[in-house]
């Protein structure tokens, strides 16, 4: 096996045991600082991957591609864990046991990430999936002293090895119907299958497999934890669950229904089942998320209605949706990250993750008002943010897709009322940042003290205004290597 | 650069720039506000005067050179126009130009912006978030009537949603601030969705956004079967931009928000979204939906007069038991769309015509009407009829304009507003007769009924006894409110100014009456 190619999960390997080791002889107040150097590792590491995939190395018969797909979200996956690692870095003071621990994790589930971006057969699969959520186990607990994060962690190892246990048990199925581990392997098997019994195990398989990665996606009806969890763990935990372990989900998704389900994609059932699951998703979502005072509870549940949408642009089984997928989350990872970093700072300081700390923001750190009112415009879809582009994009694939597919019109029309019906959340969001009256539970008026953002977080926040506007106006550049990367996805079949 | 790109960039730009300075330079934020406006109106000006160059010095017209677009501009009679090509995966260009209904509304939109941004002195607190959202919403909305891709239309007219939202919320005033903040916000994102679906349609059906290169493709397919899109989907898409404009609009019964949001948002903001963002709507049905969708809308329109009725009559009876004045001027605004979606309804050129002509002069009365008033409550700290009486006595000049401002809403003679409806009414008379009828009843009898009584109870009579202490209007605050009621006698004493540009764009017009049964287009 050629080792360059997979140089970026080496990478992020090595580096975080290079942070783990560097730790020992770093004194502890410095500690933190390390996430400068991760963040620059993670950087250097990346473009050192990309002048690989520029020199045309291809494919390996080792269940491992690297193509432009990989290679788009690769880039994602290391520009959210930059960001996380400097949210993370903003947020050590919180963290009683190593903060180099958790830079290291960080970077082990991007190498796992990084493994999923590129995973061609379903052994890597698997193990790409179990390196992220077992990382994930730890990050989410990672607060010990806190009842909370031990909750989230419990929860998230029963569900998530539960649906590991489906999803592997899928993939047993799929290997016994058709003899083929690797995705292109399975889908000519499967073209040749004409017995009826092993075409529905294989069937079977395919949808158990798929329910184990909308596990991740938090698709309805995979979704329960994510309220708990991404309440209890720490914030810049939650920001990589939303961002990086999500995207990950969604990539292995894409390449398991375009490369090992040819057979599959004429059918209409998967098709409906895909759309019954989209407009669940984003209403259940948009509904749940209306009543929520907890900011990160709030986020969780527009995060499962984000995936409402991702799943509307995969409904279409096209080229283009999945062009606007892409471009969706990467519009996507600017506003959770951005949301994420001023719910971090705003609650260290009252110690509270209540909606209304946020009270008075507009006055007490102007920049964090305007990050987090961008974000969260760009979350809900309006012009002219990155956020709306991405809508704009999918529900452009969305309604070309109509001629298609009959069950769209619904879609579509659940889609528009969940957006609607988000608009009422976001919205109070911003109402507490610039005329909220504190808590109405308690006599004191809400601070107007400054409000100091560390360093770090400053930076990330500063990334995200520039990644909010420029993709907002300027979307072309990310569009253009979307459709690339996605060109021959779905068509080829 | 078309002088359309300054009109719309100095605002935003202005917006930018007052980003950056400190909180506490107070005066410079009103200053740079009004500076940027002025510009936009000057150069607003100079647009519309120079539209149409004398005969003399015009030289022979350009041949159509090279693309098509500049070919179907000049067919079109598009002018100061600029394209560049903005988002090439999705076929999107920043294309602005302006036609005679383009000029007429961009003209009043910086019109009414200015006087806006001078009305906004009550704004005390925290100026500087204040003037960049209104710059932002006057940026976008004057980019909104110059845009000929219609994604970028949408886009530009988006910019408003949020701004209003914080505006009412901060700056507004009364108990229910933040119950019709929301409800303005969420209605008006319902229309705008439902809009955007329309817009996505249209350009998976014609493969462009240009709203020219759309017109010359409904235009050659005009009646045949082949290459044009059928009828079904026709009324899928014209219904969906009727509903979702029309909710932008405040068609009955999608009005509720309007008159609630208008008496709790601030003077400035009512004034942007009572006078001109609301006309967007309107605006897009005239030069979007009725000439791409000519079929659709022979099915939709007559349920669209309809509905038109519900303003005109219903929003008219509302009007007249309202104790709040602001609520009287809100309610009295929406049943003065009705007019304009009659004249749209009737797809006749009169009517069409009247139908902007009412755009333009109600944009200019609703600037008037919610600027007088929201000085009265920066004055009164209350606009409850009941408690404010006798008015003109100890305020001349403000009960004068006042007067004014509520005759020219029951469309007296000599203001635009009657020269309009009129001609609506001449336009709507062969097509619908009925409805016409009792439009012309309630326009005459409910609007001079709330009217004049709002008149009387405020203006006329001894002071009352809960009035407070009112001051007039001074020196150079006159001077927008001024303004907006020169230009409104200036359009009615001589509508041909605004008609001829008007007529230019005959074009749109008649493509729109293709899809109308022939004998309704003999009896004109």
């Amino acid at each position: 096996m050629d080792l360059q190619l997979v140089s970026l999960e080496i990478g992020a390997c090595l580096l975080g045991i290079m942070v783990l080791l560097v730790d020992l002889w770093t004194p502890a107040e410095r500690k933190a600082q390390l996430g400068w150097w991760v963040a620059g590792g993670l950087v250097g590491v990346f473009c050192y991957s990309f002048t690989i995939f520029d020199q045309g190395t291809g494919t390996g018969a080792t269940g491992y591609v690297k193509d432009s797909l990989a290679v788009y979200f690769q880039g994602y996956f290391v520009l959210s864990a930059v960001l996380v690692v400097l949210l993370t870095q903003s947020y050590a003071a919180r963290i009683r046991s190593g903060i180099s621990e958790l830079y290291a994790f960080t970077c082990f589930a991007l190498a796992g990430m990084s493994f999923a971006a590129g995973a061609n057969s379903l052994v890597l699969l698997f193990v790409a999936v179990e390196l992220i959520t077992i990382t994930f186990y730890v990050l989410t607990s990672f607060e010990r002293h806190r009842l909370r994060s031990l909750e989230a962690g419990i929860k998230y190892l029963i569900l998530g090895a539960a649906s590991s246990a489906i999803m592997v048990f899928g993939i047993a199925l799929i290997y016994g119907s058709t003899g083929a581990l690797d995705f292109h392997g399975v889908a000519r098997a499967a073209n040749g299958l004409n017995d009826d019994s092993m075409m529905l195990l294989y069937q079977l398989g395919v949808l158990m497999t798929l329910g184990g990665l909308f596990f991740k996606l938090a698709a309805v009806p995979f979704q329960l934890w994510v309220p708990d969890v991404y309440q209890g763990a720490p914030t810049p935990v939650t920001t990589f669950l939303s961002t990086g372990s999500k995207a990950a989900g969604i990539v292995l998704i894409l390449r398991l229904l375009a490369d090992a389900c040819p057979p599959l994609l004429g059918e209409a059932w998967l098709r409906q089942l895909l759309a019954l699951m989209a407009a669940a998703t984003i209403l259940y979502g948009s509904l749940c998320a209306l009543r929520q005072r907890n900011l990160k509870r709030l986020l969780g549940y527009s995060s499962i209605a984000s995936a409402g949408f991702v799943l509307l642009g995969l409904v279409t089984l096209s080229d283009q949706g999945a062009q606007a997928v892409l471009f969706y989350l990467t519009a996507y990872v600017f506003g959770v990250v951005g949301a994420f970093t001023v719910i971090s700072v705003v609650s260290e300081e009252s110690s509270d993750e209540d909606i209304s700390t946020l009270a008075n923001l507009h006055q007490r750190s102007p920049l964090m008002a305007t990050v987090l009112t961008l974000s969260i415009i760009s979350l809900a879809g309006v012009p002219p943010l990155a956020g709306f582009m991405g809508k704009f994009a999918l529900l452009r694939a969305a309604i070309d897709s109509v001629a298609v597919h009959p069950v769209m019109p619904w879609v579509i029309g659940a889609a528009l009322v969940g957006v609607v019906i988000s608009f009422y959340y976001y919205f109070t969001v911003i109402r507490e940042i610039f005329w909220g009256k504190g808590r109405f539970w308690a006599e004191e008026a809400p601070s107007t003290e400054p409000l100091l953002c560390p360093r770090a977080a400053e930076v990330v926040l500063l990334t995200c205004l520039f990644g909010l506007i420029g993709l907002g106006l300027f979307p072309e550049p990310i569009l253009f290597i979307a459709g690339e990367a996605t060109e021959y996805l779905f068509s080829a079949n | 650069m078309s002088p359309l790109t300054y009109i719309m960039g100095l605002p935003l730009a202005m917006a930018l720039i007052l980003a950056v300075v400190p909180s506490e330079k107070r005066q410079f934020f009103r200053w740079g506000a009004r500076m940027a406006t002025l510009g936009s109106l000057l150069l607003a000006i100079y647009v519309f005067s120079a539209f149409d160059p004398p005969i003399t010095d015009q030289p022979a017209p350009l041949p159509a050179q090279g693309t098509e677009e500049s070919a179907l501009e000049n067919e079109y009679g598009y002018k100061f126009t600029q394209r560049v090509e903005w988002i090439p995966s999705l076929n999107i260009h920043y294309y602005v130009g302006v036609d005679g209904i383009g000029i007429v509304m961009v003209l009043m939109a910086a019109l009414v912006a200015f006087a806006a941004t001078c009305c906004a002195q009550e704004i005390r607190t925290r100026e500087k978030e204040f003037y960049i959202l209104l710059l932002l919403m006057t940026g976008g909305i004057l980019g909104a009537f110059m845009s000929l891709d219609i994604f970028l239309m949408y886009f530009l007219h988006e910019l408003a949603l949020v701004p209003t939202f914080i505006m009412i919320g901060v700056w507004g005033r009364g108990q229910d601030k933040d119950f019709a903040a929301y409800k303005i916000t969420l209605y008006l994102s319902l229309g705008a969705l439902l809009t955007l679906a329309g817009v996505i349609m249209l350009y998976l059906q014609f493969g462009t956004f240009s709203l020219l290169s759309m017109m010359d493709h409904a235009t050659q397919f005009a009646g045949t079967e082949a290459g044009a899109f059928s009828a079904t989907e026709q009324n899928v898409i014209f219904a969906l931009l009727m509903f979702g404009l029309g909710i932008l609009v405040g068609l009955w019964p999608f009005h509720t928000w309007a008159p609630l949001g208008y008496g709790a948002a601030p003077t400035a903001t009512a004034m942007m979204h009572a006078g001109v963002i609301k006309k967007f709507g309107l605006f897009m049905l005239i030069k979007v939906a009725l000439p791409l969708l000519p079929q659709g809308a022979q099915t939709w329109l007559p349920i669209l007069a309809l509905l038109c009725l519900g303003n005109i009559l219903y929003c008219g009876l509302v009007a007249m038991r309202q104790k709040d004045l602001n609520l009287l001027i809100g309610n009295s605004s929406v049943a003065h769309m009705g007019f304009v979606f009659l004249g749209i309804a009737s797809v006749t050129t009169i009517g069409l015509t009247g139908a902007v002509m009412v755009m333009v002069a109600h944009g200019l009365l609703a600037g008037l009407a919610f600027g007088l008033s929201g000085y009265l409550y920066s004055q009164a700290r209350t606009l409850d009829m009941e408690k404010l009486q006798g008015l003109l006595a100890s305020m001349p000049f403000w009960g004068t304009l006042m007067i004014m401002a509520l005759m020219a809403g029951c469309g007296l003679p000599g203001f635009a507003n009657f020269a309009g409806e009129l001609t609506v009414f001449f336009g709507a008379w062969k097509v619908y007769p009925v409805i016409t009828t009792i439009g012309i009843w309630s326009a005459l009898v409910i609007g001079a009924v709330y009217m004049l009584r709002a008149i009387r109870t405020l203006l006329h009579g001894m002071k009352g006894e809960q009035t407070p202490e009112v001051e007039d209007l001074k020196h150079w605050q006159r001077l927008p409110y001024a303004l907006l009621v020169a230009v409104l006698l200036l359009f009615g004493f001589y509508p041909k100014l605004i008609t001829d540009k008007i007529s230019k764009s005959n074009a749109t017009f008649e493509q729109a009456k293709k899809g109308q049964t022939p004998t309704e287009e003999a009896t004109e």
